[in-house]
């Protein structure tokens, strides 16, 4: 053992920086928890509560189904919803391509304004909840479905940007020297050795956000920006359950739907 | 060399399928327009308005960051709980759900769907729908954000989970382990650091939604964006941006650096 | 014809990958180069296009020099020297015309190759390159369907569409099985003696070089150590220049397979 000082001195103490590594992680989440529920106003069920959870309930077995195929229901709505999350995310990922390749760090260049500034960027627009960004298109070019594209097109290029930018970032380096090496100038290598490699990713990560989108849409109504939002939150404030149920229970059709398709897609893309 | 080859060469294939893609696509694109009314017109037109809005903005109102304080609090702690009380959930979901820890088809399956459903209600609907039964505040928002975190843990952790290592898991089976023992060495030891850190991911999700809930009255800063840009008063809402971006970058690197720590 | 005046080459590092080298390669040549590991072989090679910049010296392209060449120059150049690359790179995904085709770029403006619009003659060529390496069966199918060699010969029959006056190989059979490695060579070597096409090639194996070669230069940590016709490149001859390096490298395999 006297042979192998340096194995047993080094040991326990790396061991020992670990534990209160954890120790001491563990002490702050304790702290954090502490801080979380003493905040917490005082918590009692009304006893309205179970009345309106089964009225809910209720609604939701017993939808309004008169309401699907009424002018301005359920189906027009569904339709805003998805025309909403389409087009938005059509302008997102357009708009994003830039930011990608902006965002993604290289081997030959680096520095704040290439890299650095791009993701910072793209946080900075992640930081905007579609629905604030829809408030603020509203008052741009009104209430409307026009205000939730604009507000979904703004907000989803800020994940968009990341996943693409990681997608650039993966290339193989490999056809891009080829293509180099044939004369091609900077947009020729670009079309024949870089975009054929992300593209798939793009398109796959796009419809990723199709899905998240068709959601954000379905709740953009609540400010006014269109969509099955609108006569929802109007039900929930005037207490029409089977109105509710039959909106809710559209909305989860939908969104099903859209994931089921979307994933297929994407599996098949890949 | 510009004759082609005597050899037989292959037909090029039909492109019809391309063709009938980006017709589609183009299609949809074109009734999307449509239907929502869009008019990148009205976008230009109107840039003035957008430009005296931005411009309205500033400067921010710094006075009106004391009054916010506690909101921007209360938003981080039903961020916290909400988070806490999904991933505890999320627990017996997981094992549910993941079909190399659950061998019963017809249990799994069930699970995926009812995990599904939830994950199609959208997280500010959640909160409506809650708030409706609990009232205004921030229960209704902790509730939601509880649930719209099974949905994202629950489902990130067992889609882990079903591709762990195999070796573990046949090695307890084969030194006779009870399903608890199993559980506890081959499947915790694996699975801890996937859900430790999509629970830090979730938590970051959490923040910015819970940013929003207020707006339908489930407690947090949203309720102060909504009465200031009802108020057109911006400097304010400018202030709320900004604080908002700090209190979600800082979440954001305390969170990173978290996860580095524990992997 | 390539000229090497003087070169050297000195990475940001500070290592130094070629070190004062002349050289002058002749039109319709078949040139082999050898060397260790690290001895600067694809250093080398990579400086002939300039996908290496170099930092002293002077590299000349029948008698132009592209060293000194800028932006369409530069490319015009280029449009002249194939290059074959032991992984291939070649865009997996998309087919193996169209990798062929992407030789052909250099010739046509932009926007016609952003929307893929080649002149007839373009893909006759290209489907004439890929008979050549035997592979025109393969002309649309995906790239990353294809084994190696196949991915190796369609590589081959891009630089052939691209009408290369040079070829460059950078250890073209590394990733190769022996059975492969013959026919990729035998290809490079029919399309210089058939279409005169000058070709230079990196080789591990000393035996190959060889059998392919109408000329081997030797490189040792950035030198030319040997340079001289086939016959002149004795196992002797290398033991010498190499000595116990060699010996202790042959254990391991690369450069001097000649006792196999
Ligand atoms: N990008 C680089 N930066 C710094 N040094 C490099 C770089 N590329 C190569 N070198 C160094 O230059 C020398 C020559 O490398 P080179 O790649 O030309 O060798 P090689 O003969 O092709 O070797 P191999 O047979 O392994 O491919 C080596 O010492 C290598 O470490
Ligand atoms: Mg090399």
């Amino acid at each position: 053992m006297s042979q192998l000082p340096t194995h047993t001195v080094d040991k326990p103490k790396g061991r020992g920086k670990k534990i209160f590594n954890r120790v001491l992680i563990l002490v702050i989440l304790a702290a954090i928890y502490v801080w979380a529920f003493a905040g917490i106003e005082e918590f009692e069920i009304k006893e309205t509560a179970g009345q309106i959870s089964k009225a809910i309930f209720d609604g939701i077995i017993h939808p309004d189904w008169a309401f699907v195929n009424e002018e301005e229901g359920l189906i027009f709505g569904l339709i805003d919803t998805l025309a909403i999350s389409i087009l938005g995310t059509f302008i997102s990922a357009i708009l994003t391509i830039p930011f990608g390749f902006w965002a993604a760090s290289r081997r030959d260049k680096s520095g704040f304004f290439v890299t650095g500034l791009g993701r910072f960027v793209l946080s900075f627009i992640r930081v905007f909840p579609e629905v604030v960004l829809a408030i603020i298109f509203i008052k741009a070019v009104g209430p409307g479905s026009f205000a939730g594209v604009l507000a979904l097109g703004l907000h989803s290029i800020g994940m968009l940007g990341k996943l693409f930018a990681e997608e650039v970032e993966a290339i193989d380096h490999g056809p891009r020297e080829a293509l180099i090496a044939t004369g091609a100038n900077r947009i020729q290598v670009l079309v024949y050795s870089v975009l054929p490699q992300v593209l798939p990713g793009f398109i796959s990560y796009t419809l990723y956000r199709f899905e998240l989108n068709v959601r954000g849409a379905s709740i953009l109504g609540i400010i006014g920006a269109g969509g099955i939002g609108a006569p929802l939150i109007f039900a929930l404030t005037s207490r029409n359950w089977p109105r509710v149920g039959v909106i809710l229970l559209g909305i989860i059709v939908l969104v099903s739907a859209i994931d089921l398709i979307s994933g297929y897609l994407r599996k098949k893309i890949v | 060399m510009s004759q082609p080859p005597k050899k037989t060469i292959p037909k090029p294939p039909t492109r019809i399928k391309h063709y009938l893609t980006a017709a589609i696509v183009l299609v949809l694109l074109a009734l999307s327009y449509i239907q929502t009314g869009s008019s990148f017109m009205d976008l230009i037109t109107n840039r003035d308005q957008m430009a005296s809005l931005v411009i309205d903005m500033f400067p921010p109102d710094w006075a009106y960051f004391e009054k916010i304080i506690e909101p921007m609090l209360e938003t981080i702690r039903m961020a916290v709980i909400g988070t806490t009380f999904g991933a505890i959930i999320s627990v017996p979901v997981i094992l549910l759900c993941a079909n190399n820890v659950n061998r019963i088809p017809w249990i799994s399956y069930p699970a995926r769907f009812i995990l599904n459903l939830i994950r199609t209600v959208p997280e500010l609907l959640l909160a409506a729908i809650f708030v409706a039964i609990f009232g205004l505040g921030m229960i209704p928002g902790i509730f939601a954000l509880t649930i719209f975190s099974v949905g994202i843990i629950a489902k990130l952790t067992y889609e882990s989970v079903e591709g762990i290592d195999k070796g573990p898991m046949e090695a307890m089976t084969a030194v006779g382990a009870n399903k608890v023992q199993w559980i506890t060495f081959a499947i915790i030891p694996q699975a801890a650091a996937y859900f430790v850190s999509y629970v830090l991911y979730t938590f970051e999700v959490n923040i910015r939604a819970a940013a929003i809930l207020g707006l339908v009255g489930a407690g947090g800063i949203g309720l102060y964006y909504d009465s200031n840009l009802g108020f057109l008063n911006y400097p304010r809402v400018n202030t709320l941006i900004i604080a908002t971006l700090a209190v979600v970058l800082i979440i954001d690197f305390v969170s990173n650096k978290l996860r580095e720590k524990l992997l | 014809m390539i000229e090497f005046r003087n070169v050297s080459k000195t990475y940001p590092n500070g290592v130094k990958g070629l070190k004062n080298i002349n050289l002058t390669i002749e039109k319709g040549e078949f040139i082999v180069i050898v060397g260790l590991s690290g001895a600067g072989k694809s250093t080398l090679l990579r400086s002939i296009n300039r996908l290496h910049e170099i930092s002293e010296g002077e590299i000349m392209i029948d008698n132009e020099s592209i060293t000194a060449a800028k932006g369409k120059n530069l490319r015009h150049i280029r449009r002249d020297i194939g290059m074959i690359f032991q992984n291939f790179n070649l865009v997996k995904r998309s087919t193996v015309l169209r990798n062929v085709l992407s030789g052909r770029v250099a010739y046509h403006n932009t926007l016609r190759t952003v929307f893929g619009l080649f002149p007839k003659e373009d893909v006759n060529l290209a489907l004439n390159a890929l008979d050549r390496v035997n592979i025109v069966e393969k002309a649309y199918t995906r790239s990353d369907q294809l084994s190696g060699g196949q991915q190796q010969r369609v590589s081959i029959a891009r630089a052939l569409a691209q009408e290369a006056k040079i070829i460059l190989a950078d250890e073209p059979v590394a990733s190769l099985d022996p059975l492969t490695t013959k026919q990729v060579m035998d290809d490079l070597k029919k399309i210089n003696q058939e279409l005169g096409i000058t070709t230079v090639v990196n080789l591990h194996f000393i035996d190959i070089a060889r059998q392919y070669a109408t000329r081997i230069i030797g490189l040792n940590a950035g030198e030319v150590v040997f340079d001289g016709p086939v016959e002149e490149a004795t196992d002797e001859k290398f033991q010498e220049i190499y000595g116990q390096q060699l010996e202790k490298e042959q254990q391991r395999g690369p450069v001097g397979a000649g006792a196999e």
